[in-house]
């Protein structure tokens, strides 16, 4: 019972390599019904993010040889050169396949450590495989396990709780004074890509209500579509601060256009209502003055790069702890893996000294002439009973105690040296 | 003294703040749970403490400085857990629970009482004092989150966020909770308040109003009144009103302290 996984990551591969071997989720259930049907995988399971294309299998036979095969596999199946692929891609067996894809599911492998997306993807893969009924119990077993990991990181470490990108940590900022966005409303002043940063963020927030306002009409318009919202014209500074609790602004402009004039007579008109500022543009947008304003708050680019800052080393922090979190897990799936394979090492080896005790007979009890049927056949019941007596404390013991599962290492030999002469002479 | 409620209350507050303390660090939900349903024990135990102390007196347990104490620290934590299950909010726990710990602690180990049944009694008195207590516990609650308001919007305003504005409830959540808390402190009071001068009607068909605890009661009742009409108004809703809630609460405190020890014919623990 063999493990594999060969796939590519922002680590191994350039973007252009990414885009190349990514998989829909159509290719993703086709390239699985493909494995099987070649006979390269018994159970596979296809993860495709923007940062990683992974494939996740077991083959027929456990001989850790399956992964140069899949990698062909994969170049035919995208139509990659395999010389382009093969620098890119790595592959795992058992333990280390089991280590990565918890890792994956933590967020530990993510191109920013602890995003909370990758686990939601796991999932889905996970989900979309299980339908297709593409997993086993092997790949059923170690992606309930690797969601479990996922769920526990980030409930038990701080992993993924501060945000690590500007315009997350200013959407954040918001939720503390407002608490949840979902009744809110917003104003974003500049249609730029960092403008839609935010916005996608206020949206996943579910803000209720947008607005933009941008010197160019049709920019303004085209995110405003985008995500949902109403376009204001540009200046009408009056009806623009009336509503919203937050503003995000990212334009370019010299001089700043909210100063404090502006601000405070807003504030007077929504009769003090907090005010959240968030001013992403450079040179600034917001006259510093404003922040010093009652119930307004002002974050710059500045402030919020240094809280992404303050917040990544602190997620570094959580490392240790989310790792002693996978190794627990990594332990406690092998230990189950060593069990399922045990259990069928210890049925064929039933087997095989059944063969062996009917063969005994044959030899050596047939040649008594007068021994009577009934004898015989309590000769063979006995012999029987001698098995099980012998069989079933190490099976009792090899099911209920972890720590003797975990001390045999290679459950292959032991196969080897008991099941020799019938599997492998 | 029933010295398993004791140690039950105690151990039940105990943990109920080292997980209040973990659910803070970690943001474990269960942990929060646990949090909250170990208060809850405790209040059941506390109860039953002050039930034991309430059968001696043959009325709730507030002729003495320890009653009134370990009452106050009961309906404080009443009254946050009140507080908690509505606003779904459970980040200041760890601030309120020192306190109700200390008060019940303080109650208790406090000399052993003689148990003479106050002078001044019946249902009508123990309303009375019930729910000025209450009233008072719920005051001191707007106090603690007013004072949570003002350090978090410091810190926000002074871009200082460390570990610990992540942690805290928002701050117009932490308005709602401390409105909230001051609606249920005066509705008590009032009718506490009202309750009172029946009692001391139908005792002397008099009243008499050189007692100071009914000025200042009054002036209680009248400035909570004002944050509770100015905490959503133009000019003072934020940080002026929090500010405000923790002036109202310095008189209470004047009127729990000064007046009462010193000042007071009546109102001795209460």
């Amino acid at each position: 019972m063999e493990i594999v996984l060969v796939g590519l990551n922002h680590r191994t591969a350039p973007l252009e390599v990414r885009e190349r071997v990514s998989f829909s989720i159509e290719q993703a259930r086709r390239a699985s019904e493909q494995l099987r049907a070649r006979g390269i995988l018994e159970e596979t399971l296809v993860l495709s993010t923007c940062n990683r294309s992974e494939v996740y299998g077991v083959p027929p036979e456990a001989s850790h040889e399956s992964a140069p095969g899949l990698s062909t596999f994969l170049s035919e199946f995208h139509s990659v050169q395999p010389d382009v692929l093969g620098i890119s891609l790595y592959h795992h067996y058992d333990r280390e396949a089991v280590r990565h894809l918890f890792r994956v599911a933590a967020g530990l492998d993510s191109m920013m450590l602890g995003e909370a997306e990758i686990l939601g993807q796991v999932r889905e893969a996970y989900r979309s495989a299980h339908e297709q009924g593409a997993t086993g119990p092997v790949l059923n077993r170690l992606f309930q396990g690797a969601l479990e990991v996922g769920k526990r990181v980030r409930a038990e470490t701080d992993l993924g709780t501060r945000p690590v990108s500007v315009a997350s940590a200013g959407v954040k900022l918001a939720e503390r004074i407002f608490g949840k966005l979902h009744d809110r409303s917003a104003l974003v002043l500049g249609a730029g890509a960092i403008s839609e940063q935010v916005v996608s963020q206020l949206r996943d927030r579910g803000i209720a209500h947008l607005h933009v306002m941008n010197r160019s009409r049709e920019r303004a318009d085209a995110l405003a579509k985008l995500y949902g919202g109403e376009v204001l014209m540009w200046g009408e500074w009056e009806k623009a601060l009336l509503m919203p609790d937050v503003v995000v602004s990212s334009v370019a402009a010299e001089e700043p256009i909210l100063i404090r004039k502006t601000v405070e007579q807003a504030m007077e008109r929504r009769a003090n209502r907090a005010l959240f500022l968030m001013d992403l543009g450079m040179p600034r947008n917001i006259e510093s003055a404003v922040a010093k304003l009652y119930n307004v708050y002002v974050y710059n680019i500045d402030d919020l790069s240094e809280i992404v800052e303050q917040n990544r080393h602190a997620r570094e922090n959580e490392i240790p702890k989310a790792e002693s979190i996978v190794g627990e897990h990594v332990g406690k799936f092998l230990s189950w893996q060593v069990s399922v394979e045990l259990v069928g090492l210890v049925n064929e080896l039933r087997a095989k000294l059944r063969d062996e005790r009917k063969q005994f007979i044959r030899d050596r009890v047939e040649s008594i002439r007068h021994l009577p049927e009934a004898d015989r056949a309590r000769v063979e019941q006995w012999m029987d009973e001698m098995l099980e007596i012998l069989l079933l404390e190490p099976a009792q013991r090899l099911r209920g105690e972890r720590d003797l599962r975990r001390k045999i290492q290679n459950v292959e030999a032991l196969r080897d040296l008991f099941l020799s002469n019938r599997e492998k002479s | 003294m029933n010295y398993a409620l004791f140690i039950s209350t105690i151990v039940a507050y105990a943990l109920s703040l080292a997980l209040y303390l973990f659910f803070l660090n970690t943001g474990k939900a269960l942990t929060g749970r646990l949090a909250t349903l170990l208060l809850a024990a405790g209040l059941v135990t506390h109860y039953f403490a002050l039930l034991e102390r309430s059968r001696g007196l043959h009325t709730v347990p507030y002729h003495d400085l320890y009653g009134s104490m370990s009452l106050f620290g009961w309906l404080l934590a009443l009254t946050y857990l009140g507080l908690e299950l509505y606003h779904r909010q459970r980040s200041v726990g760890v601030v309120v629970l020192p306190f109700i710990l200390v008060f019940f602690a303080a109650a208790h180990l406090a000399p052993a009482d003689k148990l003479s049944p106050p002078a001044a009694h019946g249902p009508t008195f123990a309303f009375h004092v019930t729910l000025s207590i209450l009233a008072y516990s719920a005051f001191a609650l707007s106090f603690v989150l007013s004072l949570i308001f003002l350090i978090e919007e410091r810190l926000l305003r002074r871009h200082k966020l460390g570990d610990v504005v992540w942690r805290l409830p928002p701050l117009e959540l932490l308005e709602q909770m401390s409105r909230s808390s001051v609606l249920v402190g005066l509705v008590s009071i009032t009718i506490g308040t009202a309750l009172g001068f029946l009692w001391v009607d139908r005792l002397s068909g008099t009243y008499s109003f050189y007692d100071p605890k009914y000025a200042i009661t009054l002036l209680v009742l009248l400035l909570y009144v004002i944050y509770f009409r100015l905490a959503r108004s133009t000019t003072w809703r934020g940080a002026r009103a929090s500010k405000l809630c923790i002036f109202n609460f310095a008189i209470v405190f004047l009127s729990f302290t000064v007046v009462n020890l010193y000042l007071s014919h009546s109102h001795r623990y209460f």
